[in-house]
């Protein structure tokens, strides 16, 4: 408990200090409330604005769960078709990384174009931007399979599969996880930037109207919003991974 | 450590003579390998040849870097040699995989599994009910001395003790022939002798066909029937021991002036072996 407190106090005091030089600046040169508001009022605007922007935020976390689910699934499939066919490996591995190289962001208003204003569209634009962190983490992990373990496996006679399901897979699962963090926040980032482009709900949306309407202070809180539902994604995918990998990585 | 009293299954008897009538458990015929890479060529075996009678202890004493796990990979199907085969009880079995109990040089237990399900994997390979194979696994572990570890994770057992759960994991394998490579190396020498006591204590229960790698003299006298002498890189055998002491071998034998003379033989052999290559 003690140690726990001792890790966790330093950066708490290192925000609320800047939080406080930030309220000192604001007043002290007479800063706009369109330009910068202070901290209090942003405060103040979520207490007073949090029913109006509740709807709002269940809307962009329903979308970045869907987005997110739908790209992880894809980037593990991908994966273990990869893995599992040397070929195939061979032949995309090399366009998967160059596919990196398009910004998919920039995809978005095509995808509306195409799509329209729907769901479909956004969770297209979420998937783009999940499957790749998990394709190239889980072909990772299961590229660096333990080659002692390896070679045990084989001169035990185990069949492929069972050199999959019981060390592959399981060597590989902490890398997995490590893409499956990534792609969680790419997930809210993305279901922004699909509500930004258009929508008519959700915390992407909401920021716009108040960009429109030079409403700083809300826009402030929509992004404290989506702060919060990034963590919330990462918190969820460390539960899981904590309940399917109990042993300790010495590493 | 148990403190076992004699066994007294088949006591008394002598080592399994070598009769060339009998079909041996394991045989190796001219066994050549050179690995190859585009800068450097590493000739590693040179016509080696070996065999195992069932039920026969064998040591292999090399210098390191003699090709010795190399062998071990061959016979286990996972390296092809270059020419040569591997025989089991007569079938050429060159190239198959899974027809050994193995336990590699370096413990490679799974970090993800429990001492206990690591002890288990062959049987779980096999498809044997998970019941009965650990409470196979626990027995053995009891054994072994890794009572209370059966939950534990290998990184939390010090190298001694993830020695013996990988020796477990082979002795539990089901195919007759083990293969051990190296199997007490990380070991302090006062666990080593005694897990040397225990394996003999074990082997001459079972009676299973193995066959040993160790770079310690002694441990090779007090457990085998035969030993064989490999040279230096390119490895060859340079000659066969057979090893008179009666059964079921007592710790004794350590001090038995005969004992020491072959000893001494074995390692002013091996040492020549090694100032003629360092020249
Ligand atoms: N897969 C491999 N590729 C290339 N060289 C290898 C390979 N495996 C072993 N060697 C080389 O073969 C030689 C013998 O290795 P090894 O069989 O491990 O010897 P030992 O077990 O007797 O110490 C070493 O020089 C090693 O570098
Ligand atoms: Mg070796």
């Amino acid at each position: 408990m003690r140690s726990w407190w001792s890790s966790v106090w330093p950066p708490v005091v290192a925000v609320l200090f800047f939080l406080l030089v930030w309220q000192a600046a604001v007043s002290i040169f007479d800063i706009e409330k369109f330009i910068l508001p202070a901290p209090t009022a942003i405060g103040s605007e979520a207490v007073t604005g949090a029913a109006g922007l509740f709807q709002h935020t269940l809307a962009t976390l329903q979308l970045t769960l869907i987005g997110f689910i739908i790209g992880t699934t894809i980037g593990l499939v991908i994966s273990l078709a990869l893995h599992m066919v040397p070929f195939l490996k061979t032949a995309l591995y090399p366009l998967l990384i160059l596919s990196q190289n398009v910004p998919t962001i920039a995809l978005a208003p095509l995808l509306m174009i195409w799509f329209g204003f729907g769901m479909l569209p956004k969770v297209i634009v979420i998937t783009l931007v999940c499957f790749f962190p998990v394709a190239i983490a889980a072909l990772d992990g299961l590229a660096r399979t333990d080659r002692t373990m390896m070679n045990y496996m084989q001169m035990a006679g185990a069949t492929s599969w069972q050199i999959f399901t019981k060390l592959e897979l399981p060597h590989a699962l902490p890398s997995i996880f490590s893409g499956i963090r990534i792609a969680a926040t790419y997930s809210v980032m993305g279901a922004v930037i699909g509500e930004w482009i258009g929508s008519d709900r959700g915390i992407g949306y909401y920021m716009m109207l108040q960009k429109s309407g030079y409403r700083t202070d809300r826009v402030f809180v929509a992004i404290l919003v989506i702060v919060l539902l990034s963590l919330l994604m990462v918190l969820l995918i460390t539960l899981l991974e904590k309940r399917l990998i109990r042993w300790n990585r010495k590493s | 450590m148990t403190q076992q009293v004699a066994p007294p299954v088949q006591g008394g008897l002598n080592p399994p003579s070598v009769e060339a009538s009998r079909t041996p458990a394991l045989e190796v015929r001219n066994l050549r390998k050179t690995f190859r890479d585009r800068r450097s060529e590493v000739h590693v075996l040179d016509d080696l040849a070996l065999q195992v009678q069932p039920g026969e202890f064998v040591s292999i004493i090399g210098p390191s870097g003699s090709g010795k796990s190399t062998l071990f990979h061959i016979i286990g199907g996972l390296t092809a040699p270059d020419s040569g085969s591997v025989f089991m009880d007569g079938r050429d079995v060159t190239g198959k995989k899974g027809l050994i109990a193995y336990m590699p040089q370096q413990p490679a237990l799974f970090p993800w599994r429990t001492v206990e399900d690591n002890v288990l994997l062959p049987e779980e390979l096999r498809g044997t009910q998970k019941a009965v194979a650990r409470a196979n696994a626990r027995r053995w572990m009891e054994r072994a001395g890794l009572a209370g570890f059966e939950k534990a994770y290998p990184h939390t057992l010090s190298g001694g003790m993830q020695q013996r759960a990988a020796f477990l994991r082979a002795l539990m394998s089901p195919q007759e022939v083990m293969c051990l490579d190296e199997p007490f190396s990380a070991l302090d020498a006062l666990t080593r002798s005694d897990m040397q006591r225990w394996l003999l204590d074990i082997w001459e229960e079972t009676r299973r066909s193995v066959l040993m790698i160790t770079h310690h003299i002694e441990e090779a006298l007090l457990l085998s029937d035969s030993i064989y002498i490999l040279s230096a890189r390119p490895g060859a055998i340079l000659k066969r021991i057979e090893v008179p002491f009666p059964r079921p071998r007592r710790e004794e034998i350590l001090l038995d002036p005969s004992f020491i003379t072959l000893k001494t033989e074995i390692s002013a052999m091996m040492r020549e072996e090694q100032q003629e290559r360092g020249q």
